[in-house]
Formats: C-alpha cells, structure tokens, sequence
C-alpha cells in the first residue's frame, strides 16, 4: 500500500484556561490512507474538534501541541513547521470542510471570487482562466447554472447550496487530505444524503484520504471505513465501522450505539437506553480510567488508567476489560429499558384534544415600486395552507418536513404567536384562533411550549426554581410556599436534584436545561405540550434520556404532544400518529408504525430513504431528492412537491393539485398514484436492496 | 433601491419640515422683540411698531411662518440685522464652503489614520499595541477640542513653528493660500474623530476575526495581511463607513469650539458672531444649513451602508 495520507502519533493537546494547562487530547494516534474515510466520533466536549484543528495546526490562540507530538502529512512533519510553511500546505494538501456553510464564506463577497482565490493561490492560473475553473470547480459539485451561480453573494444561496460551494473550493487544489467537521449538521437530512453522496464520490475520485468528524453516529456507519471513538480527550475505541458497530468493545461505545434510536425503533418496542452521569470535566479529569465512574461494568482495576491496547484485526482499545467484554463474561444489561417500555393501547379511543380545520396562514408580500405602477400586488405566500389536525388525549402527534416546510408556523398558530389567515382552532371545544394574548388563562396552562434551543428560552437571570414557580404562581394560583413544594416534585421528575432550584442556566449542562424547560412546560397541568425540536441541540446519549423523559411524562400525566422534528426516526419512535408536511401542505397523515412501511407519500419515501441509518449492514434506500425545496413564495402549481418528485406521472401532477387517499388503517396519502401502486413500487425498491 | 430611496428622501423631508418648524418657533417665543433688538433702546414705540409691521412681525404666526419658509426655499433668505448688512445667502454659502474644506481635509487624515489603528488594536486585542492604542485614543477624545487646540498652537506654531497659529484667512481666500493655515483646526478635529472611528473599528475588527470565514480563509493558506485586508476589513468597515458619513454633517457645522480658538472663518465661528449680535435672520439660516448638511450626510450614509453590505436587500 501507498504510504499513508496522514499519520500521527502520540498527539497531546493543552489549553491554558485560568492561567493553568488543561488537557484536552491525551495520547491521540491515527491514520490515513489515501480513498480512506476515517471517522472521529465523540459528544460534545470529546475533543474531537480540538484534535481535528491540532492536525492541521490551527488550535485556538490559548491551545498548543505538547513535545513529542508528530503529524505527518504526505511526507512532512507538521507539529515543527513554522507558519508561513504551514500557509503553502493550508489549501493545497489539506482542506476543511466546515459545519457552518453559512458563516464559513465571506458574506462580502461573490462565491465565484472565493473560489477563485484558492485557485489563484496555489496554482499559476490567470484572473480569468481562475474564474472559468472556478465555474467548472461549482459545476462538478452539481450546483445548478454555475455561470450564474459564480456572480452570487453567499446570502443568494441555500445552505446545501453553500456548502457545495465550500466542498468545490476545499477539492479544487486536489487536497491529499479532506477535514470533514461535522458538514451535515447544519443541513437537512434530504440535503445531508446528496451531500454525502456527493463528498463519497469526489474523494474517491481524487483519491484523497478524509477525516470526518462527527456526533452522528448513524453518518458514520453510512460513510466512513474506520472509526475512532473519543471520550474525554482519549480514543478509547478504533476499528474498522462494521466490527465496531457488529462488536463494540468498550463499555462507552456499547452505550453510545445503545442510546442511538434506529429507523422503525418505537417508544412501545423498549426505554432507549442511556449511559448515566456526565463526562468529566477537562479541570478534573479522573486519574484512571476516565469513564469509569459511570461504566456499569467498572471494577477495582478501572481506578488505574488502562492501555490502548490491540485487540485483534488491527481494532485498538482503552479499556481493562476488553477481554472480559469479547468473551461475552461482561456485557451491559438492557432489562431496566426494556421495563420502561410503554405499553398503553393504541387502539384505545381518546378524547379529541386539539382540532384545526383548514388552517392557513399567509403572510402578505409589501408592494414594490414596479407594482405600484403596474398597479398588480404580489401573492401573498401561503407559509401554512389548509392544514387539518385532530390531537388527541395522552397521543403523541409528529410534524415532519424540512426545513421551510411550515412545521414551526404552525407551531406558532396553535401556541398563539401568530394568527391565522383563515380555517378553525379548537382546543376542547374552545375557539383559541387568537392571540396568546386574548386567550384565556385556562386555554393557556392547558397549552405550553418545549423550545429547540434551552440556552435561549431560559431567562438567564432567574434561577431554576424561579422559571418554574412563575407558571405555578401565575396559571395555577399556588400560593408561594405550596409553588415551592411543587418545583420540588417538578424537578424530581424530570430527574433533576431539588438542589437545582436555586442554580442558574448558565450552571446547567444542556440536557439539564431542556430538563428544565420540560419541567417549566409541565408545571401548568398542560394537556397539550408543543415541542418544537427538543432534542435536535442535545448529544445522543443525553436525547435518549430527553425522550424516555417525555415518553414517561406522557404515561404518567396523559399530556399529549405535538413533536416537531427533521429528524424522522425521533418522530417514529415517540409519535403515535405522523403528518408529513410539505410547502405548507400535508401530504401524508398516519400511524406512526407505517411511517417505515410502504405505501409512502414519495416525499415520505425520500425523507425516510435519507435518514443515515446507524448500522452499516443496511444501506439506506437510494431515492435522492434533486436540489432544495422551493421558496414558498414560488409554490408550484398543482402537486406542490412535483418539482422534485422521483415518482412523477406526468401533466396531471402539474395541473391538478392531487387526491387524498387512506387505505383501512386510517393512513392518508394526498397523491396521484393509487395507493396500491405505490406499495407495489416501493415494495420493488426495497427488493433491489435486499440484492 | 428606488422603493428606499424615496423612502429615505420622504423621511428627509418631514424631518426637514419639523425642524424648520421649531427652528422658526423657536426664535419667535424667544424673550426680546426682534424690531426693539435692532432699533436700540432709545427707539420709540412708534418706529417699533412701524419697524414690526415692515418685517411681517405683527402677522398672525402661520403666515409668517410660510413666508419665511417660501422664500428661504426659493434662495431668498434676506440681509443680516448686523451691519454691514450683508445678503446672508452669499455669506453663510461661503463660510459653509469654507467649513467644508476644513471637513475634507480632516476627513483625509483622520480616516486612514483611525481605520489602522482601529484594525492594529483590533488584530492585538487586549495585548499591548492595543493598551496603547486606546488609552491614547480615549485621553485624546476626553480632553476638550479648546484644550488640545491650544496645545497643538504651542507645540506646532509657536514651538516648531512649522504651521501659522492663526487661521484667520480672508474668508474668500483661495484654497491654496489658506491651506497652511487649516492644518492645525484639522488636526485638532482629527484627533476628537480618531477616538471615535479607531474605537469602532477595533469592536468591529474584534468582532470579524472570531467568525469563521476567516478561519476559511486563513485555511486556503492567504498570508495574514490578504486575510485581514480582503476579507475583514471589507465587512469590519461596514459599520465605520456608516459613521464616517454621519461625522462629516457634524465636522461641517458643529467645529464651533474650534474654529473659535484658530479664528477660522467657517459656519462655526459665523454661528457665534450671529448669536452674539443677535442676528435672527442669520442665526435661522446657519441652522437650517446645519439641520441640511446633517440630514444629508445622515443620508448619504444610510445609502452607502444598503450600497456596500450586499446582504441587505433595498427594499
């Protein structure tokens, strides 16, 4: 084999904080060989970006690479290169691509330049012959009409589109090494899948190594050849992707692959599992092993802090039980999950809860000069159209799309932030198409909100037991010493010390904090809790404990959810019943459990075919969608989603908007292909997967 | 951009109305009769009366609200009550040309100044160059213009000798023979502005550096200077453009102090004069050239932050 791409060994990493030197990398080995993709998996705070930004020698001003550190790239040695050396290695042999496409380009700037620039830098082409490559560079990454594209500032573009830009600037130079950090995160997972595809392919034909960095654990099994696990800094796993996802060896990535919901993995199947406790912090780091305190297989020898060692088909792990867990003498029990399990029937009728009929909001276009004139005003754009939803008691209802699909304004209708253009909204019986303002304090404790992102919807200046207490106090008239009381029981459930009353947010990790933004929801006795993505921010172990949360809740209280999610095997593991919305507009409504089952709405098909499965025996079904969804102020006539739809027909999908469909389950489809038809197609994709 | 621009301009325009409006008021319920004002104490109440009915005064305010507006839209702003009873027109034209001369040339120096210093603190955030920088900048903006005015005479004019102390040209004089002169007010001037611009720029700098498209950037291997010079400072700069434009209706008409202290025949020192010898009709004028100029250049840097920052789109 070639030499490798990229090798390092024993790589230390130290930040300065306070004046003192923390570690933040210990002893990081690694390499790559040319068409390889490597991944460096890890939660928050891992190290994994820091070891990433290490190799290509660009840390934080308070980082520094430790004595006795080497990285080795294509034949130079890095660790020792000074600066302006580093720069002639900067964007010919190592690239990034980054995880925020938007903040990565210059705003000030035409894509077409940008991308002209690294061209011109590294290579003896001249202005104009840098500008027509730079056309070629945007066209090879499938961008539509690159002439045009070139001249546009980054602002013009999609975020998928953005990154396609940052990914033909980042091959350009033909790189030997690509640094993939965390490129999808951003992204929808309809664009996730086309830019995966799309990065695949390109490396392979430059043949250029890639380290990929990620949290996405169901990313990796999709896409990279071998995985190194971090934890606190360390690698305490690296294999070849299948034999680590077929035999994790190490406590820690047993329980990261445990705590992953998997495509078709429901709430009634078993309790996700969760790892408990938290990662240490880089201040105090245990001497020992360092995840041994919330190991459940941890003995008295974890104490000591155990070797990377071989374990066989080149597989390295940190763990002193290694052998123990191989043999199958140790192994992580799963009954307390599967206990947890709910398990209420869901053919058992429920009182309706929450009913929208015909909800529709538009949002006028102001008039510009041109109009004034012409004297025509523009249409205005339907951001929710003629959307029908029944909740019902203790049922979980999932709103799927992606993003610009309307699910968040129609969260915002129903909570009251915005107000309808036309249609019905009843909550048990009552009108509440208003205002939150106009509504009566009874409609709202029986309606509340979790919000995306807990680090914006808790107020930084009150305490914990202040943010709930003030519900309590204010919706459900408790006196100040019986509110108190209940704050206890409401942190208590949510699985929160009571001693965490009297802390801040800004002394909470994040998963704490959307505990808290549960418990603040659920203070009022609501019937129906709003959540907008509540899991979407948090790493996958503390999501797993999020959701068995919300599933427990749900048991416990009989509060019914309306679950916002991009993410589909979220929705299909908490939701009873899933609508999938598209340009505003539902197009499929059903039992959660046919979410995974043809027939399918051919954009359900598409957004359950890009969902990266965490397992990479199964690959994931081929049907890609071609470019972004549309500008809701550009809707398509007839069938909204026949601009990119794989299943087309044909005139009629342009013409007529189409039918609704249900077959006997209650499962409603609005297409034009007949119901059977489409299981018969889609049962005909699944066949050529099995091949 | 049209649709913003005549949105801009229909802003201008109320603004400018109103102003008038209480500029007009203002002075007409200002204690002290404006016929008794000009005819002196010995005059008796007959020539007042006579004097008042002459000027419009004994008219109902509206009217004579209107008149003055009309004719000072139509260029007709009469004679100063001062003598020698100059057109005021011609005069406060020529002190705002003057003013403006003043404003170009501290514009030339302070900006390109200010801008460096803003990004050399910005780029050593916290570290020395920076320490120095903003102390130095602070002091400068904290000491008053009449201070550092009379400083600079002594060091520049009577120390060096280098510049002349006085800037009392002939309010006339051509450009070139009054340039010696208008260093020293332009520098005095320079140094209120550089506090202001460098300090803005340094925020702006700091602010820039942090996001990551420098980062992509720095990674396609430019040297740093290409970083700093072609992608930071072409979005550090937009807020500073925008105060620039702003400063300059204040460096036109509001150098008061110090073009009192070097005696320079600009709309400041006019300003003064007109208040003192309670001048009206003059005093009106000057602030209404003043209310113009700052609306303007509040204006212009409106259009120029849509022109320059491609992502807001005129509507």
């Amino acid at each position: 084999m070639a030499d490798p791409v990229l090798q390092v060994k024993n790589l230390n990493v130290s930040y300065e904080i306070n004046r003192r030197w923390v570690s933040a990398v210990r002893d990081f080995h690694l390499q790559i060989n040319a068409g390889q993709v490597y991944g460096v998996v890890g939660e928050s705070g891992s190290g994994k970006s820091t070891a990433a930004k290490a190799i290509i020698r660009y840390l934080a001003a308070n980082g520094r690479i430790e004595p006795g550190s080497s990285i080795w790239l294509a034949g130079d040695e890095l660790t020792s290169m000074p600066l302006h050396a580093l720069r002639s290695i900067w964007g010919a042999r190592v690239n990034l691509v980054p995880q925020n496409p938007g903040a990565a380009l210059n705003p000030a700037m035409r894509v077409g330049d940008q991308v002209a620039e690294i061209i011109r830098l590294h290579g003896t082409a001249s202005r104009t012959e840098a500008q027509q490559q730079a056309v070629e560079a945007l066209r090879r990454v499938n961008l539509p009409d690159p002439e045009s594209t070139v001249r546009r500032y980054p602002h013009e573009l999609s975020g998928g589109q953005q990154q396609r830009v940052l990914i033909a600037m980042a091959l350009i130079t033909s790189p030997r090494l690509l640094i993939l950090d965390e490129p999808t995160t951003a992204l929808d997972v309809t664009t996730e899948a086309t830019i995966l595809d799309l990065v695949h392919d390109l490396i392979h034909a430059e043949g250029a190594g890639a380290l990929f960095v990620t949290h996405n654990l169901g990313v990796v099994a999709q896409f990279c050849d071998r995985v190194s696990v971090l934890y606190a800094g360390e690698i305490v796993e690296d294999a070849a992707t299948q034999d680590l996802y077929d035999h994790p060896l190490h406590p820690y990535t047993m329980g990261l692959l445990n705590s992953v919901v998997h495509p078709g993995q429901t709430k009634r199947d078993r309790a996700l599992s969760v790892i408990e406790g938290q990662p240490p912090a880089l201040t105090d780091r245990p001497e020992g092993c360092a995840f041994a305190a919330r190991c459940p297989l941890a003995v008295e020898i974890c104490q000591t802090r155990p070797p990377l060692a071989p374990a066989g088909d080149g597989r390295l792990v940190r763990c002193h039980r290694w052998q123990d867990v191989a043999e199958g003498a140790a192994a992580l029990s799963d009954t307390k999950a599967q206990d947890a399990a709910v398990d209420d029937n869901l053919a058992e009728s429920r009182e309706g809860l929450l009913q929208a009929r015909d909800l529709s909001k538009h949002y006028a276009i102001p008039r510009t000069l041109r109009d004034v004139f012409s004297g025509s005003t523009p249409k205005p754009v339907h951001a929710v159209e003629k959307v029908s939803l029944h909740v019902l008691r203790g049922r979980t209802y999932g709103l799927v799309g992606e993003s610009g699909s309307g699910k968040t304004t129609l969260a915002r209708l129903i909570i009251g932030l915005e107000q309808s253009t036309s249609g019905t909204l009843d909550l048990l019986g009552i009108d509440i198409n208003r205002g939150v303002r106009q509504r009566p304090s009874e409609v709202l404790s029986t309606l509340q909100m979790v919000f995306q992102n807990p680090q914006n919807s808790l107020n930084p200046y009150l305490t914990v037991g202040q943010a709930i207490r003030r519900p309590l106090i204010k919706l459900r008239g408790l006196s100040r010493p019986e509110a108190d009381r209940e704050v206890e029981r409401l942190l208590r459930d949510v699985n929160l010390n009571v001693d965490y009353a009297q802390r801040h947010p800004t002394e909470l990790s994040g998963g704490e904090k959307q505990r808290v933004a549960i418990a603040r929801a659920f203070a009022s006795d609501p019937a129906l809790v709003l959540c907008d993505e509540p899991v979407s921010s948090l790493d996958v172990s503390v999501q797993a404990a999020v959701l068995n949360l919300l599933a427990r809740l749900q048991e416990e209280r009989g509060t019914a959810y309306l679950f916002i999610s991009h993410d589909l095997a979220v929705v299909g593991y908490l939701a009873d019943y899933v609508a999938v919305m598209y340009l505003g507009e539902l197009f499929e409504v059903g039992a959660a459990k046919e979410l995974f089952n043809p027939p399918l709405h051919p954009y359900t098909e598409a957004l359950v075919s890009a969902i990266p499965a965490p397992d990479p025996h199964r690959r994931a079904l081929r049907v890609r969608l071609s470019d972004d969804i549309p500008s809701p102020r550009e809707k398509p006539s007839g069938c909204a989603f026949h601009t990119r739809c794989p299943r087309k027909l044909g005139p009629i999908c342009e013409q007529e908007a189409p039918p609704w469909h249900s077959d006997e389950n209650d499962h409603f489809i609005r297409c034009h292909i007949p119901l059977d038809e489409l299981a018969v197609l889609q049962g005909q994709a699944l066949m050529g997967k099995e091949e | 951009m049209v649709r913003f621009i005549t949105r801009r301009l229909v802003f201008f325009l109320f603004t400018l109305i109103l102003t008038s409006i209480i500029i007009f008021t203002l002075t007409r319920v200002l204690p002290g009769d404006v016929a008794r004002t000009m005819l002196g104490r010995e005059a008796s109440q007959a020539q007042v009366e006579s004097l008042r009915q002459e000027l419009g005064l004994d008219r109902p305010l509206l009217m004579q609200y209107v008149d003055w507006a009309s004719s000072f839209a139509r260029g007709d702003w009469g004679r100063t009550f001062s003598r020698p009873r100059q057109e005021i027109l011609g005069l406060v034209l020529r002190r705002t040309l003057n003013s403006a001369r003043l404003a170009v040339l501290t514009l030339m120096i302070a900006v390109p100044l200010s801008i460096l210093l803003g990004v050399i603190a910005g780029l050593n955030e916290s570290r020395l160059p920076d320490n120095i920088i903003s102390i130095l900048a602070l002091t400068m903006a904290s000491v008053p213009e009449f201070v550092t005015g009379i400083l600079l005479i002594n060091i520049f004019a009577l120390g060096l000798g280098w510049f002349p102390a006085s800037s009392a040209v002939r309010s006339d004089a051509a450009l070139f023979e009054a340039l010696p002169s208008m260093w020293l007010p332009a520098l005095t001037a320079t140094l209120v502005l550089i506090a202001y611009i460098s300090h803005l720029t340094r925020a702006s700098v700091i602010q820039e550096v942090k996001k990551e498209y420098v980062r992509t950037a720095a990674l396609k291997g430019l040297p740093q200077r290409t970083v700093v010079f072609r992608h930071v400072l072409c979005n550090a700069l937009i807020p500073t453009i925008t105060v620039i434009a702003t400063s300059t209706g204040w460096l036109i008409s509001g150098l008061v102090v110090t073009e009192f202290v070097f005696g320079y025949p600009g709309l400041g020192r006019l300003l003064m004069f007109a208040i003192e010898k309670r001048d009206l009709p003059t005093v009106q004028a000057i602030v209404m050239v003043t209310v113009i100029t700052i609306l303007v250049a509040n204006f212009v840097a409106d259009i120029l932050y849509a022109a320059i920052n491609p992502r807001i789109k005129l509507k």
